[in-house]
């Protein structure tokens, strides 16, 4: 069994997925942390300077809430059904509001599970829940 | 200032991009294309055993690339309204990406764009990219 099935393991139990994402490279350069509330793993992303993408607002990125919404999709489904990781068959967003130089949230909600495909809906929020920045859908293919 | 040069500036300014290591590859204005590359860089890997780089690099390669194909055409977008991505085969790791769009279509509110994710052939890409833009509003 590798290290990450181990604390894949372990999170799916104590719904901690901080020790997960620290093994997983891009989660640490974006500064990705997740937790299990209910059942649901909300994904947090606390603001750091190099996730702008508009100076003058100044903004988040497009494409990091975009990585957020599918790194929810993707924790969601294995934190449902173990290892392995998902893939991504495609993948879409819809922009509804700026995201804030402040804290983003991202929640995955699984439609539809089935042998091979899994359809997923995303919504990324900051302070407000109920006024997501940003929804996505996508389908993913299973392991 | 030409539309080359808001293309390089925005590239040049934009700290995500920057922390990524996204670089203006070349940039036609009369047909609104751009290329941008993004290097592979180990912490950039989402799964460590394939050393594959996160979907969400590719993500802010191609909606950072479909904003510059827009600037490209002379015309100032406000928001991105929406981005799909088709997973078309999987990315060599080690290996750079290439982002290649154009906006093909604008009208007085709408910018369309389209393009792909590759590895150095345009005909086998790693993804599809499709995009729309809100403009900002005609002040005139």
């Amino acid at each position: 069994m590798s290290e990450l099935d181990v604390l894949i393991r372990a999170a799916r139990a104590s719904g901690d997925y901080d020790p997960v994402l620290a093994k997983l490279p891009y989660a640490r350069f974006l500064g990705l942390s997740a937790q299990l509330e209910g059942a649901t793993v909300v994904l947090r992303l606390p603001f750091s300077p190099i996730l702008i993408g508009n100076t003058s607002l100044p903004s988040v990125h497009g494409g990091v809430v975009g990585a957020a919404l599918e790194s929810a999709a993707l924790l969601q489904l294995v934190h449902e059904r173990g290892l392995p990781f998902a893939k991504t068959i495609d993948f879409t967003v819809d922009y509804l509001r700026v995201a804030r130089a402040e804290e983003l949230y991202a929640v995955a909600e699984v439609q539809r599970i089935g042998k091979r495909i899994a359809n997923v809906r995303m919504r990324a929020y900051q302070d407000q829940e109920h006024e997501p920045v940003a929804l996505g859908r996508g389908n993913f293919l299973l392991g | 200032m030409s539309a080359l040069s808001y293309v390089e500036q925005f590239i040049r300014t934009l700290p995500h991009g920057q922390a990524l290591g996204i670089q203006l590859v070349s940039c036609d204005p009369t047909l609104g294309r751009c290329v941008l590359s993004q290097p592979w860089r180990e912490e950039l890997v989402g799964d460590p055993d394939s050393g594959v780089l996160h979907g969400g690099v590719i993500t802010a390669l191609l909606d950072t690339l479909s904003a510059a194909c827009v600037i490209a055409r002379s015309i100032r977008p406000q928001a991105t309204l929406d981005l799909r991505i088709d997973y078309l085969r999987p990315a060599t790791p080690r290996m750079q990406l290439l982002g290649d769009a154009s906006c093909y279509r604008v009208t007085r509110h709408v910018a369309f764009v389209r393009g792909v994710c590759h590895q150095g052939d345009p005909e086998q890409p790693v993804a599809n990219l499709t995009a729309t833009f809100i403009l900002q509003e005609d002040k005139s």
